[in-house]
């Protein structure tokens, strides 16, 4: 009796999180699903690669990525840039610089002083501050990304269904500064639609389509949030086979010490 | 059970240690020979997984807490730091943050237990009251440990929950600002917070000394309710128990581990990865799910209490609302004398069960869907908004009816514009929402403690009960054997 309770119970708590919808429509997965859904599941690290291209040639003019560090695109479970990639990709950034030699923070021209990035740099935003990218985003603050697949439900389908999802308004309004996306909390955000059709040449030779750019991005911003899910994962089988194994040999001798009780 | 000692110190050096502190007298004592009844079944192994929980969440805490800074500017960073950076820093706060979660599950099955089979009922109340008082320490040590990581829902949580004491008449405020520290929640709170979180668990640790001490004076209750009244009654606690308790506990592991390694986050919010920013709003502001049950008590509770029909309020809706949720915990304090029966385990009192069952279960967890949901959504609707607007044409009483206001708004401004005069109004249709499940499960909850047990312990006819521990755990043809002898 208790048991099926218990089970009622329990089922009833972890379905709680789902409840907290807003008025947004709901997130689709794309067609292939994402890699790295399910116990088993893994990044692809070309897919990897390929967001990364399009981070680092769209999104990256407006969001940061400030957990995020040029060192790990060279980690393991991650995108598989080698070292020496990273320390290439990490040299094309300018980041903020301390004082120099004479103690001036600004240039001749009183600019910030800056100098190149190095892997233990993290993605800097592409503003002094978040005054400042509100001023260029007309008042709206693109908000850093390292995180965000975990920031919203649902958020890898979340994100993919938000870069996909930009259409007219289905009641022909129009708001200045704002793009009808019916994922959207309200349905209209201050991001102009980021991708379209080409934008993103790959090498690889995937076609540069809305949705393969989306899907990219998304499973390499999945990655900034969790670099270590490969890892944990490979960790989880060893650590549930010790336990079950550990399990049946704890129920052999419960049997074995309780056998003279019953 | 209180019990002669039996410990035989074995070499030399237990015995020069017994003559001068018998600790290893105590432990033979307490979890070797302790004498156990036989009849124990699952529910029972929560104790020691407890035990476990609590010494993981302390484990766990403290090197957290060799990585973390508690600063309201580097609080959210730092906890990122650890997730990416610190060597298993992510196994470290993911079994932290889950272990919360999973301490929280035992102990509900623990206290449903107890309440099931009335293991609160003499001689165990001091016991009992000891779990309350674990449990009251559990539940500030979570909430204020969900406030460390300073995201969004860190920070409102805490601007919710600390502002329940400002809803304390007269003294509200004061209180309120003494315990942040300033006017709102901030650095000073957080700083606080950090310091009781990491102090709160060595005191729960030394409550469990005491609950553990207080189980030992009377011994285990047991699913008949029955005393155990010799030897054939029980058996060692070792190797009986150690291993059935080790076994319950791997299971528990395995669930632990699942979540842990592959579903970390399903049981947190994904707000709480948003940097805390004390401009911007969450659209829903949600404690953990372990607490969802008392906020849904607290905010089921919009009215006020005075006298009616009349100007006169002695108390009002919000302070009534947080009265209702300390009663909720209050309430658990005096079961033990809210409870008329003779018989402790429901085993063998059908009615308490089916209210137990049918009744008390499906309202608590009813209550955490209430708390998780906005109080204002719409169950059930009877009719339909209407829109009405009245006037005058000529002598004659119009009325034009519409289903929106934004219609009826537009054709009176067109009436009004050539100077008619209109009145308007609503036909509001009859609503059932969340927050009146809330308020019904809250009653239900309330009257199961407070009418329900007296009433039921003094008309219910108990089923008949078996002589003894032993005789109840015999098989069906040998336990009519053993009658017939
Ligand atoms: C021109 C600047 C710009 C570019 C380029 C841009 N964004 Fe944005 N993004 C914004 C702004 C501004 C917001 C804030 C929108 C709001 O709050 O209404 C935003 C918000 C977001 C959000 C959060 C939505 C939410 O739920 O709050 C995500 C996710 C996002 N962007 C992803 C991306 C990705 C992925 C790319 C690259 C493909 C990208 N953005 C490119 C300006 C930009
Ligand atoms: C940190 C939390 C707690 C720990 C570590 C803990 C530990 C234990 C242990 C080891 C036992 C003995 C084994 C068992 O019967 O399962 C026990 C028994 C008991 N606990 Fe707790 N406990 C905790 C919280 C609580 C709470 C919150 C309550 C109820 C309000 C409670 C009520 C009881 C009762 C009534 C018993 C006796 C059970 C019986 O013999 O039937 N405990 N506890």
């Amino acid at each position: 009796m208790m048991t099926r309770f218990t089970i009622a119970l329990l089922a009833s708590l972890i379905a709680l999180p789902a409840f907290a919808a807003g008025d947004a429509e709901h997130p689709q997965a794309p067609p292939q699903g994402w890699s790295f859904d399910g116990v088993f599941g893994r990044y692809d690290p070309q897919t990897l690669q390929r967001g990364y291209l399009v981070y680092e040639q769209v999104c990256s003019s407006c969001h940061g990525l400030e957990y995020v560090t040029y060192r790990n695109l060279a980690e393991p479970g991650g995108p598989g840039f080698t070292m020496d990639q990273a320390r290439a990709i990490a040299a094309e950034h300018l980041v903020p610089a301390g004082p120099d030699q004479d103690g001036n923070t600004t240039d001749e021209n009183g600019l910030p002083l800056t100098r190149d990035g190095i892997p233990a740099d993290a993605i800097p935003s592409p503003y002094a501050n978040d005054l400042a990218a509100r001023a260029a985003n007309g008042g709206a603050l693109p908000p850093d990304l390292s995180l965000m697949t975990k920031a919203r439900l649902n958020g890898p389908s979340y994100i993919y269904s938000l870069l996909t999802g930009y259409e007219p308004d289905p009641h022909g309004e129009e708001q200045v500064g704002l793009y009808y996306n019916s994922y959207f909390t309200n349905h209209w955000i201050a991001m102009a639609p980021p991708l379209s059709d080409g934008l993103v040449e790959f090498p690889d030779g995937t076609e540069g389509t809305v949705e393969n750019q989306a899907f990219a991005v998304t499973n390499f911003l999945m990655w900034a949030s969790e670099p270590h899910l490969e890892k944990r994962k490979r960790m989880g089988f060893q650590v549930m086979l010790f336990l079950l194994i550990l399990s049946v040999l704890l129920y052999m001798g419960y049997r074995r010490v309780w056998a003279d009780q019953h | 059970m209180a019990h002669e000692s039996t410990y035989q110190p074995q070499a030399g050096i237990e015995k020069w240690m017994d003559d001068r502190l018998p600790v290893m007298r105590l432990v033979h004592d307490s979890f070797v020979d302790f004498p156990t009844p036989k009849n124990l079944n699952y529910w029972y192994t929560f104790g020691g997984i407890l035990t476990f929980c609590l010494v993981a969440q302390i484990a766990t805490g403290i090197t957290l807490a060799m990585h973390y800074v508690a600063n309201d500017t580097m609080a959210f960073a730092s906890v990122e730091h650890i997730m990416r950076d610190v060597n298993f820093g992510w196994l470290i706060r993911y079994s932290h943050a889950v272990g919360a979660s999973m301490f929280f599950l035992a102990v509900y099955l623990h206290m449903f237990r107890g309440m099931y089979y009335g293991s609160y009922k003499a001689p165990r109340e001091v016991l009992w009251i000891l779990g309350c008082i674990i449990f009251l320490l559990m539940m500030a040590t979570g909430f204020m440990g969900y406030v460390l990581p300073w995201g969004q829902m860190s920070f409102w949580g805490a601007t919710v929950i600390t502002s329940l004491f400002g809803a304390i008449p007269i003294i509200g405020d004061p209180i309120q600002q003494w315990m942040l520290g300033g006017f709102a929640v901030g650095n000073p709170a957080l700083n606080r917070f950090f310091s009781l979180h990491y102090l709160l668990p060595f005191v729960i640790f030394g409550m469990v000394v005491l609950h553990v001490w207080a189980l030992h004076v009377p011994g285990n209750n047991n699913p008949t309710g029955i005393d155990a009244k010799g030897p054939q009654d029980t058996v060692p606690f070792h190797p009986y128990y150690t291993v059935k308790d080790a076994f319950g506990l791997v299971i528990f592991m395995l669930i632990f581990a699942g979540f842990v390694f592959f579903a970390p986050n399903a049981l947190g919010h994904p707000d709480n990865y948003i940097p805390a920013n004390n401009l911007v709003t969450p659209a829903h502001i949600v404690p953990e799910w372990y607490l969802l049950p008392f906020y849904a008590i607290l905010r089921s509770i919009t009215f006020d209490f005075g006298i009616p029909f009349t100007d006169i309020i002695f108390i009002k809706a919000k302070f009534l609302g947080v009265i209702a949720m300390f009663a909720s915990i209050g309430v658990l304090f005096v079961l033990p004398w809210l409870d008329t029966s003779k018989v402790r385990s429901m085993r063998y009192r059908p009615i308490m069960r089916f209210f137990f069952l049918i009744i008390f279960l499906p309202a608590c967890v009813g209550l955490g869907w209430v708390g998780a949901e906005t109080p204002a959504k719409v169950l059930y609707q009877q009719g339909e908004f209407t829109y009405y607007a009245d006037y005058f044409e000529g002598e004659e009483l119009t009325t034009l009816t519409y289903d929106t206001a934004e219609e009826r708004d537009h054709a009176v401004e067109s009436l009004v514009a050539v100077g008619t005069e209109v009145e308007i109004r609503d036909g509001t249709p009859f609503q059932f929402q969340m927050v009146h499940l809330g308020l019904i499960l809250t009653i239900v909850y309330f009257a199961y403690f407070i009418i329900i047990m007296p009433l039921v312990g003094i008309i219910e006819t108990p089923r008949p009960m078996p002589a003894s521990i032993a005789e109840s755990v015999l098989p069906r043809s040998s336990a009519s054997a053993a009658a017939a002898e």
